[in-house]
């Protein structure tokens, strides 16, 4: 058993304008101390799934189902969630600060959360177990920073303090939500390395979620796209980069410029992303698609595959980037 | 040749005021400190650097949006601000959505420029308010839209079009797509690179994304808290950089390949990025540098006009060479007590 199983998730928001279909049937398993990564463009539903789980879209209404260890936690009391969120399940979100409180200091926050989940600490081992996270997660002179308050922290340091509370409990599952946006890029490199040692430490599944096709590279066993409220591919992370099948993903990564600096032109995805008031029918994609079939214009095509799972019409073994792949997938299409 | 843009030791400091009648000077924000650089005609200078190290307000200061505290600007020969410099130059920034009225309709914003420059009487105005919004792509028919009408992609391309309006000679991009999402970056580059192409524009390009600077820019310029460390021909600097943070920089940044990544070696610096209210002695990025030494902490090092690929650095790296981060620079507190840090905006990355 997976350590979390989501399946057929869907997350829609009434709104004066109609249904938005956030989610419209999410699936898939983290197992215990693996990195999953989703990749999407915003609006692609990549945050809300995974809040959802938490229990922290109000006002949606949700189908589906999501075991953590076997508990259903769609429909799980609110007072039950609450006791595994924080402790079992931590979450990291974009901006460290506006989730964390103005006028707390730092250690006061991660006191509170270790006294709510562990009654019996007394104030004075809360205290010295928020200095022992903070030592941990590298916040030079812990004793004395637990005192301050967040914006005496730097961006990098405030992003090191929401992930020293999320380790606080030693929880099994990190859901990381776009965690390293809005750093600069040698501290996103630290903040990164911190992650990836502490979850080898600690065995903790990761739930990385982001648009930033290059942390995915470096953090993901496997990774799963998501466009237009829907996983459309999901594999392992060396095949996904190098064998892409979907023409979604075949498009973002060929839209990323080139890693060794060649300078020809960019082939980015034709068109907008679709609107969830009124997703195109069949395949999601096939308005921006450069191999659509009739077929996508009608059937919704599912996740197909064993250890690659694709939602696309062409033939799974039509893989690949490239000139050679996109003949294939051309000729198939005809 | 005369380059199209000279920048020579500009500098621009922010006061920083406390007080409530006085407003007593108690610091200055060097954001910009002691910047020369040339752009020639019909390329593209990127210019990088993390949040903080003054690139936006360089920006501003080309452009004529600030006044600067010392140093020279000239364009084309003359100092800016003169006769037909605004129509010359002109900008695109970073916010698809905080950069256009959402009051207004696109139509009127695109003919803005030709408004204030005189150019054209109302029906000539509309027509080249038409052309332009054909030029980057945009239904012309959508005029008369507003702008929360439009995708993020396109609200760029409004911003594109309006830039272009009064026939610009050099065009400054302040980030111009790190707002988008990734295929529609790509759709945006690809569209000022065909303009440029088109129109002979000249550009300086600015960016936190290295690989799409490296992308679009004939040269790069490589900024540390407020001075240029280094600049160089775009492949030169990305094939064999020779400032230590431009080395940290590059090693730092994920490329969208598992093998490369894995492959390559990271120098983690540590620490922050130090205050600019009171920036370093010496070389300013000497309390993290792994090469550090006591000269670094003295001197400050120079970077050398003439030739093409310069480094302002005592010690620079040279190829094949590894810059370990086990014996990284000197700990310091970046945090000033008092003065409190200027958090510099992060930007919508």
């Amino acid at each position: 058993m997976a350590l979390l199983e989501v399946s057929g998730l869907t997350v829609s928001f009434p709104t004066p304008d109609g249904v938005v279909r956030a989610v419209r049937g999410m699936s898939f398993e983290v197992e215990r101390g693996r990195t999953l990564g989703i990749v999407g463009e915003s609006g692609s539903g990549k945050s809300v799934s995974t809040q959802t789980l938490m229990g922290l879209t109000r006002g949606a209404e949700v189908s589906g189902s999501a075991r953590f260890e076997g508990r259903e936690l769609i429909g799980m009391p609110a007072e039950e969630l609450r006791r595994l969120r924080g402790a079992q399940i931590a979450m990291i979100f974009q901006d460290p600060l506006s989730s964390l409180h103005p006028l707390y200091t730092v250690g006061w926050q991660i006191v509170e959360l270790i006294r709510i989940h562990e009654p019996a600490t007394t104030k004075a081992q809360a205290r010295k177990w928020a200095i022992e996270q903070l030592a941990l997660v590298g916040i030079p002179q812990p004793d004395r920073r637990v005192d301050d308050y967040p914006h005496q922290f730097s961006g990098g340091m405030r992003q090191r303090a929401m992930i020293a509370m999320a380790l606080a409990l030693q929880p099994k599952l990190i859901i990381a939500d776009e965690p390293t946006t809005a750093l600069d890029a040698t501290v996103q490199a630290q903040i990164l390395d911190l992650m990836a040692r502490l979850q080898r430490e600690f065995d903790t599944a990761l739930i990385m979620i982001t648009h930033d096709l290059g942390v995915i590279a470096d953090m993901a066993d496997q990774v799963l796209v998501m466009y237009a409220g829907k996983p459309i591919e999901v594999a392992e992370r060396r095949e996904l980069y190098y064998r892409p099948h979907h023409p979604y993903t075949v498009g973002l990564l060929e839209s990323v410029p080139s890693t060794t600096g060649a300078k020809e032109r960019l082939k980015p995805v034709p068109g907008q992303p679709p609107s969830l008031l009124r997703p195109p029918s069949g395949c999601a994609f096939h308005p921006r698609c450069p191999y659509v079939m009739p077929k996508c214009r009608t059937d919704v095509p599912p996740l197909m595959g064993e250890e690659h799972l694709s939602a696309c019409w062409l033939p799974l073994d039509v893989v690949g980037l490239g000139p050679e792949a996109a003949r294939r997938r051309t000729e198939e299409s005809s | 040749m005369t380059p199209l843009l000279n920048v020579s030791d500009v500098r621009k400091y922010f006061p920083i005021r406390k007080g409530v009648f006085l407003r007593r000077e108690v610091g200055r924000v060097h954001a910009v400190d002691g910047v020369s650089l040339q752009v020639r005609a019909g390329e593209t200078l990127g210019i990088v650097g993390e949040s903080g190290c003054g690139k936006s307000t360089l920006a501003r200061c080309v452009t004529g949006l600030y006044p600067v505290t010392s140093g020279s600007i000239e364009f084309d020969g003359a100092p800016i601000g003169g006769k037909g410099f605004r129509r010359d130059v002109q900008m695109i920034f970073q916010d698809p959505y905080g950069s256009l009225n959402p009051r207004r309709r696109v139509g009127s914003i695109i003919a803005d420029p030709l408004v204030i420059h005189r150019i054209g009487n109302a029906a000539e105005r509309r027509r080249r308010v038409q052309e332009l919004m054909e030029l980057v792509g945009l239904n012309p028919e959508h005029f008369n839209r507003f702008p929360a009408e439009f995708s993020g992609g396109q609200r760029q391309r409004i911003g594109i079009a309006r830039a272009l309006a009064s026939r610009p000679r050099l065009v400054v991009c302040d980030e111009p797509v790190s707002a988008l999402d990734v295929s529609i970056q790509a759709q945006v580059i690809n569209l000022l690179k065909d303009l440029q192409a088109e129109l002979g524009l000249t550009y300086v390009f600015i960016a936190h994304d290295l690989s799409v600077v490296r992308y679009v820019s004939d040269r790069v310029a490589v900024m540390y808290l407020g001075r240029i460390v280094e600049i160089a021909p775009g492949e030169d600097l990305y094939k064999t950089p020779r400032h230590p943070y431009t080395n940290a920089l590059l090693s730092a940044a994920s490329v969208a390949d598992p093998d490369l990544s894995a492959r390559r070696e990271r120098i983690v610096l540590t620490g922050d990025v130090p205050s600019p209210i009171t920036p370093p002695s010496g070389c300013r990025f000497h309390p993290r540098c792994p090469k550090a030494q006591a000269r670094c902490v003295r001197e400050d090092p120079l970077l050398l006009p003439g030739g093409d690929h310069s480094a302002a650095c005592h010690f620079p790296v040279v190829p094949g060479e590894r810059l370990g981060a086990e014996h990284a620079g000197i700990p310091q507190e970046s945090t000033e007590p008092g003065l409190g840090r200027t958090e510099p905006d992060r930007g919508g990355e």
